[in-house]
């Protein structure tokens, strides 16, 4: 151990005497170790915030979506089937592991206040479809049983509408607003969620009771029909096995034969979450790829000057085995100096990588999240990379003769 | 008992197609506290057998024991032991590492006999005590005369009190009067009793040992203490055949 120690020591030494040629010895590692960390702390900054995203749909919620129907041969896509019913969604909710059933439909309107207009999206909801869909109400409160039962004139507003149709500060609660003529009253404004995963304004949009849409402003073929119903699970776990139940009963209550396809979809937000998280998978082996590579360079360039380095000491190393060094001795010192490079080098590239994601994040607003993993991952890699490029050169001084290294000029 | 004895060493390099014989059976008697020159011209072998008797080579046949130990049989790690513990080298060009303190420089053996560093460096400023250069401790080699450079590398041979310095050419690359110092400071080594083995192709040079050798295509031509009176008969196995 105090060999080794000292044998530290003497290669700080020897390097320190060729700094130029250290330095740039170490380039390519500190390079590929840099570019490595700042691209997985943006990569993950990036995913954080996917999956912030992907939260704010929700904590597993499952979709249900009237099917299509087919007329004399054409097909209607999603939503052209009026089958989807309240009663259906009230049958849902008794299956075991479902906490919440909530419905909606949505329409696109212009709603008026005073001297301002927005055409957005009027969705008529259930008290709990804003629960499962994991809305917060930043003043007020969301729709009440009374409110449902009695189709009272009352809207609760996105952020962007609350942007739009009133002036900054002024306060919109008890405010009446007109959608289709009709006068409703602001009972709440909604917290901002952001953009959705396929970057619709999720804020654009006002929420009115469902029974008042059905009665007064939407009207319906047939009461009850609904355009979307949702229930959110208990746990991510029991989601497959509610969705099968959810199949297995819709298609009990709308009668199909075996030989029916259904006439509703069902959707889960786990799907989603594969597909995003297949993206980053493809993303991390990316990395990992553009990471060997730069590893691999930096350490061909060790491995290249050391070789430089073993030519050029010749008459050292045949003077340092006639005094008595051993030629594990020999082999030692060159891969200790191989290591201290590459780690060097590594240390130096964790910090410029650092630098760089909180540059990125700073300078270009990029979400960036540097974890400590991955800092001990690329510096211990880079120290592999010196004893992996270095035990060439430093076998190669360990096997000279010393007669001939000492005749060398 | 003697330090050294030798019994008709052979060896034998392959050049190419070609068997090179650097020795053709030399038998060699050295004792403890001896002062003796080998000579020869270039190619005679003299340099052949100083690699030998330094450990830095073994024989192709032959024995050579020194003090007791038969260590023409022996494998690379014992010699670099043996060559650490009882061998001090002085070249011609010197061999001192560049760019390393003079005390370094002397410190290198101890480093590879693993004492802790505070113990290398007193053991190897006493060795540059000895040879006069306790003030040039922090000079490195390029910064020295010759001479000094050369008084740095006879510190680096004592500095873990060995039983024979090997000196090949010691003053080959030195003016006289640094020579002269360096002969002198050999000799004083010698009286405080190391055997020294010089290597040289220089009379006046050979002068300064008690007992001088003469190498000719392999062979031992002349073995004669100061007094020219021959030490031993040695006749090559070839001739008494």
């Amino acid at each position: 151990m105090n060999f080794l120690l000292m044998t530290v020591v003497v290669a700080f030494r020897v390097l320190a005497r060729n700094r130029m040629r250290s330095a740039l010895t170490m380039l390519g590692i500190i390079i590929g170790v840099g570019a490595v960390i700042a691209m997985v702390s943006i990569g993950e900054g990036a995913k954080a915030a996917v999956q912030a995203q992907i939260a704010s749909f929700g904590t597993n919620v499952i979709t249900i979506l009237p099917g299509s129907m087919t007329l004399s041969g054409v097909r209607t896509g999603h939503g052209g089937a009026v089958t989807l019913t309240i009663a259906d969604m009230e049958e849902l909710k008794k299956i075991p592991g479902v906490t919440y059933a909530g419905w909606g439909r949505r329409d696109a309107m212009q709603v008026v206040h005073e001297n301002k207009n927005w055409f957005t999206t009027i969705n008529a909801v259930s008290p709990d479809y804003l629960v499962i869909r994991a809305w917060t109400a930043l003043n007020g409160e969301f729709f009440t049983q009374t409110e449902m039962d009695t189709a009272a004139k009352v809207v609760l507003l996105g952020n962007t509408i609350l942007k739009n149709l009133f002036e900054p500060g002024e306060d919109p609660m008890g405010a009446m607003i007109r959608i289709k003529n009709m006068p409703f009253k602001v009972v709440g404004t909604l917290e901002a969620k952001g953009y959705d995963t396929r970057g619709n304004d999720q804020d654009d949009v006002v929420f009115i009771p469902f029974t008042t849409a059905e009665r007064k402003i939407m009207g319906t073929k047939f009461m009850g029909s609904i355009g979307a119903g949702y229930l959110s699970a208990e746990s991510p776990e029991q989601m497959a096995q509610v969705v099968d139940e959810v199949q297995r009963v819709l298609r009990q209550r709308h009668k199909l034969r075996p030989d029916q396809d259904d006439d509703f979809t069902v959707r889960n937000q786990i799907d989603i979450a594969k597909v995003q998280e297949g993206t980053s998978e493809s993303m991390k082996l990316m990395l990992l790829a553009v990471a060997s590579i730069s590893l691999l360079v930096g350490g061909i360039g060790i491995m290249n000057i050391l070789l430089v380095s073993v030519t050029e000491r010749t008459r050292e190393i045949g003077i340092r085995m006639a005094v008595g060094a051993k030629r594990r001795h020999i082999l030692l010192q060159f891969l200790v100096e191989a290591v201290v490079l590459s780690a060097m080098g590594g240390l130096i590239g964790v910090g410029l990588g650092v630098a760089g994601a909180q540059a990125a994040s700073n300078i270009a607003g990029w979400p960036t999240i540097i974890s400590a993993d991955i800092l001990l991952i690329a510096f211990g890699f880079s120290a592999l990379v010196g004893i992996f490029f270095g035990l060439y050169p430093a076998n190669k001084a360990s096997q000279l003769n010393p007669i001939e290294a000492l005749r060398y000029e | 008992m003697s330090l050294i004895v030798c019994r008709d060493l052979v060896k034998t390099y392959r050049l190419g197609e070609m068997d090179v014989h650097a020795l053709l059976g030399v038998s060699l008697t050295i004792d403890t506290g001896e002062f003796v020159a080998v000579m020869g011209a270039s190619g005679s072998g003299k340099s052949t057998l100083m690699n030998i008797l330094g450990c830095l080579d073994v024989p192709t046949a032959g024995t050579y024991i020194l003090e007791g130990t038969d260590v023409s049989t022996l494998g690379e790690n014992r010699l670099a032991e043996i060559r650490n513990s009882k061998i001090g080298f002085v070249f011609q060009n010197f061999n001192l590492i560049p760019r390393t303190t003079a005390l370094e420089n002397v410190q290198l053996p101890l480093f590879y006999r693993g004492i802790p560093a505070h113990e290398q460096k007193a053991l190897a400023l006493r060795a540059l005590e000895r040879v006069g250069l306790a003030d040039r401790q922090r000079h490195h080699p390029a910064q020295l005369s010759g001479g000094q450079q050369q008084r740095v590398a006879i510190a680096r041979a004592l500095v873990t009190d060995p039983s024979i310095i090997l000196a090949d050419e010691p003053t080959g690359n030195l003016d006289s009067q640094a020579s002269r110092e360096i002969m002198e400071t050999l000799t004083q080594l010698n009286r405080e009793g190391i055997t020294i083995i010089l290597v040289t192709h220089e009379a006046e040079i050979a002068g300064y040992a008690r007992r001088a050798i003469t190498m000719k295509d392999g062979v031992i031509l002349s073995d004669r203490n100061a007094g020219g009176v021959a030490v031993a008969r040695v006749v090559p196995q070839e001739v008494r055949a």
